[in-house]
C-alpha cells in the first residue's frame, strides 16, 4: 500500500534509503530517539516536504509528484505532531476542515461530518462550539484524530500521538486507535517514543537510527525490551 | 451656519471617505493576512473599476444603470486581480520583496493602458436621477447641514459591503477554509485543501472590493489614470494602524483616518492635514508596533 522514501532538510540529507513498506490495513509503528528523522520522513510522505530521490507510491500508484491536498484526498489521514488544531475554529469547524479532502469523491458527503467520529470521541460533541485552542492536550489530540478520520484515509499517519498527554487519555487513544483499525479497517503509521503504546497498537515495527532503518520485524513474539536499547539516549 | 454644524459636516464628509478606504483597504488587509503579498497594483483595482462603471454608464441607460455599474466594477476587478495572482504573484510566492516590485510594475501598466485609452483628463460618470439632491437640515443646532444623497449611498454600500464580506468570513464554507489557511497553511494543505486557490478566491475577492470601491469613487470625483495612486496611500495606512486579518480592526482604522482627515480639514489646508495624518500614524506605530513593519519584517526572515 505504502513504499518509498529518501529525503534531504536543506543541504543536510536527512534520510538516507529508507525502505518502508505498509500492507493495507496493517498497523506499523516507526521508533526512534528525537531528530533521526522520523517526522521529516513521514512529512515527505505526506508530501509537506519534497523528497530529493526516490519515491512515494501508495495504493500501486506513484504520489511523489504530487502537491499534499492531493495525497490527502487519495487517502492518506495525518496526524502531526504537535496535532495542528485551528485555534480559532470551533471543533465542529475543525471537523469539517476534514471534509474538504473529500472534493472530487460525491457532494453529498461533503457536507456533514460522519457520526462515527462523535461515537469514537463523545467528548467532542459536547464541545462541538467551544474554540479548539481552549481544548486540553489529550481533548485536541482526540479533535485531530478524528479530524483525520473525517478525510476518510486508506491510511492513517500519527507523529507521537502521546506526546504532553495524560494516561488516562492514552488508554483511551489506544482504545480509539484499535477501534478505529478493527471497523474501519484503516492502515496506521504510528510514530512514537512510548514504546509500550506503539506495541499495544502496531503489528509490525522499524527502528530508525541517523536516517536509517537499523531494525524491523514482528511485534508479536517479540519483547518490546529488545529494541529498547536502540532508542535509549 | 453654525460652528456645530460645520463640525456634523465635515464629520459626515469623514465617514464617506472612511467608507471607500474601508473599501480599498479590505482587499489589502485580506491578500497581506492571508499570503504576505503585498499588491501594489491594488489601487489601479480601483481606477479599473472607476473606468468600468464610467463605461457601463455611458452604453447602458435607464435610471438603475448605475447599479448594474458595480456588478460590472466588482466582477471586472475580480477578474483582472485572478490574472494578476496567476501570472504575477503566484510565481513570486514566498518573495514578498520580488511581488511588492513586480506588482508595481503591474501598476505602472494598467496606468498607462489607462491613459492611453481614455486620455489623462478625468472621465466622469453621471450619477443616477434618484441619487441626486440632499437632506438638508434647517432646524435645530445643526441648521445648515447638507447630506448629499451620493454619499449616503456610498456610506451604505460600504456598510452593505463590510457586513457581506464579514459573513463570507465567519459563515461561508470558503470563509471557514480562508480562515483555516490564514491560522495554519500546511495544516489546511494536509486535509485536503487546495491552499492556493483559497489564496486565488480571496486575493480575487479583495480586487473585486477595490473595483467596487473605484465605481463608488467615480460618483463624487473624475476617474483618472491615477486616481488608484491618491487612494492607495490612505489604504495602506488604514491596514497598518487597522492590523491585519481583522475586519474589525480595518474598520475603526477607516473611520479613524477618514475623520482624522476630514476633521484636520477644518482647521488647516488639505496638505497640512496629510501631514498631521501621518505624523499621528507615525506615532501610532511607536506606540502599537504590531502593526504590518513587524508582520512584514516577520514574513521576510521567514522566507
Amino acid at each position: 500500500m505504502l513504499e518509498g522514501v529518501c529525503a534531504a532538510y536543506g543541504e543536510s540529507q536527512v534520510l538516507y534509503d529508507i525502505h518502508l513498506h505498509i500492507e493495507s490495513g496493517e498497523a506499523v509503528t516507526l521508533l526512534g530517539r528525537n531528530g533521526v528523522g522520523k517526522t521529516t520522513l513521514l512529512r515527505t510522505i505526506v508530501g509537506l516536504h519534497p523528497a530529493s530521490r526516490g519515491k512515494v507510491c501508495f495504493d500501486n500508484e506513484e504520489i511523489s509528484k504530487l502537491p499534499a491536498y492531493e495525497r490527502v484526498r487519495k487517502g492518506i489521514g495525518y496526524v502531526p505532531q504537535g496535532r495542528g488544531i485551528f485555534p480559532h475554529l470551533t471543533v465542529e469547524e475543525n471537523l469539517r476542515m476534514g471534509l474538504a479532502a473529500l472534493g472530487g469523491r460525491g457532494k453529498s458527503a461533503r457536507h456533514s461530518v460522519p457520526d462515527h467520529v462523535y461515537e469514537l470521541f463523545p467528548a467532542l460533541r459536547q464541545m462541538r462550539r467551544r474554540k479548539g485552542g481552549v481544548l486540553s492536550g489529550g481533548e485536541q489530540q482526540q479533535l485531530a484524530i478524528g479530524r483525520a478520520l473525517v478525510t476518510r484515509p486508506k491510511l492513517l499517519i500519527l507523529d507521537e500521538p502521546t506526546e504532553g498527554i495524560q494516561p488516562s487519555i492514552v488508554q483511551q487513544i489506544e482504545q480509539a486507535i484499535n477501534d478505529i483499525r478493527a471497523e474501519l479497517r484503516i492502515a496506521v503509521l504510528l510514530v512514537e517514543q512510548y514504546l509500550d503504546f506503539a506495541w499495544a497498537i502496531a503489528d509490525r515495527f522499524y527502528v530508525m537510527r541517523a536516517g536509517r532503518v537499523v531494525d524491523q520485524g514482528k511485534t508479536k513474539g517479540r519483547d518490546a525490551e529488545t529494541v529498547a536499547h536502540l532508542l535509549k539516549v | 451656519m453654525g460652528e456645530s454644524a460645520v463640525i456634523a459636516g465635515q464629520v459626515f464628509n469623514g465617514i464617506s471617505v472612511a467608507s471607500i478606504l474601508l473599501l480599498a483597504a479590505l482587499g489589502l488587509a485580506l491578500s497581506f493576512g492571508l499570503m504576505d503579498v503585498i499588491n501594489m497594483a491594488h489601487g489601479e483595482m480601483l481606477m479599473v473599476g472607476g473606468y468600468l462603471s464610467y463605461l457601463t454608464c455611458k452604453f447602458v441607460h435607464g435610471p438603475f444603470a448605475f447599479l448594474f455599474a458595480l456588478v460590472v466594477a466588482f466582477v471586472g476587478a475580480c477578474v483582472l486581480g485572478a490574472l494578476v495572482e496567476v501570472s504575477v504573484v503566484r510565481s513570486l510566492y514566498g518573495r514578498p520583496l520580488d511581488t511588492l516590485l513586480a506588482t508595481w510594475g503591474v501598476s505602472l501598466i494598467l496606468q498607462q493602458g489607462a491613459r492611453s485609452i481614455f486620455g489623462a483628463i478625468g472621465d466622469e460618470v453621471t450619477a443616477p436621477q434618484w441619487l441626486n439632491g440632499s437632506i438638508a437640515l434647517h432646524h435645530g443646532f445643526l441648521s445648515g447641514v447638507n447630506l448629499p444623497y451620493v454619499r449616503i449611498f456610498i456610506i451604505l454600500l460600504a456598510a452593505v459591503v463590510l457586513v457581506g464580506v464579514a459573513v463570507f468570513i465567519a459563515r461561508s464554507r470558503w470563509g471557514m477554509l480562508l480562515r483555516a489557511v490564514h491560522q495554519d497553511r500546511e495544516m489546511a494543505e494536509a486535509l485536503g485543501v487546495n491552499t492556493r486557490m483559497v489564496d486565488l478566491v480571496v486575493f480575487a475577492l479583495g480586487t473585486g472590493v477595490a473595483g467596487l470601491a473605484g465605481s463608488a469613487l467615480a460618483l463624487i470625483a473624475p476617474v483618472t489614470p491615477t486616481v488608484g495612486q491618491s487612494y492607495i496611500v490612505y489604504a495602506f495606512l488604514v491596514v497598518i494602524v487597522g492590523g491585519l486579518g481583522s475586519v474589525l480592526g480595518i474598520t475603526l482604522a477607516a473611520l479613524l483616518i477618514g475623520l482624522f482627515s476630514a476633521g484636520a480639514q477644518i482647521f488647516t489646508s488639505v496638505s497640512l492635514a496629510d501631514v498631521f495624518l501621518l505624523l499621528m500614524v507615525v506615532a501610532f506605530i511607536q506606540f502599537r508596533p504590531k502593526g504590518i513593519i513587524v508582520r512584514r519584517s516577520r514574513a521576510i526572515e521567514e522566507t
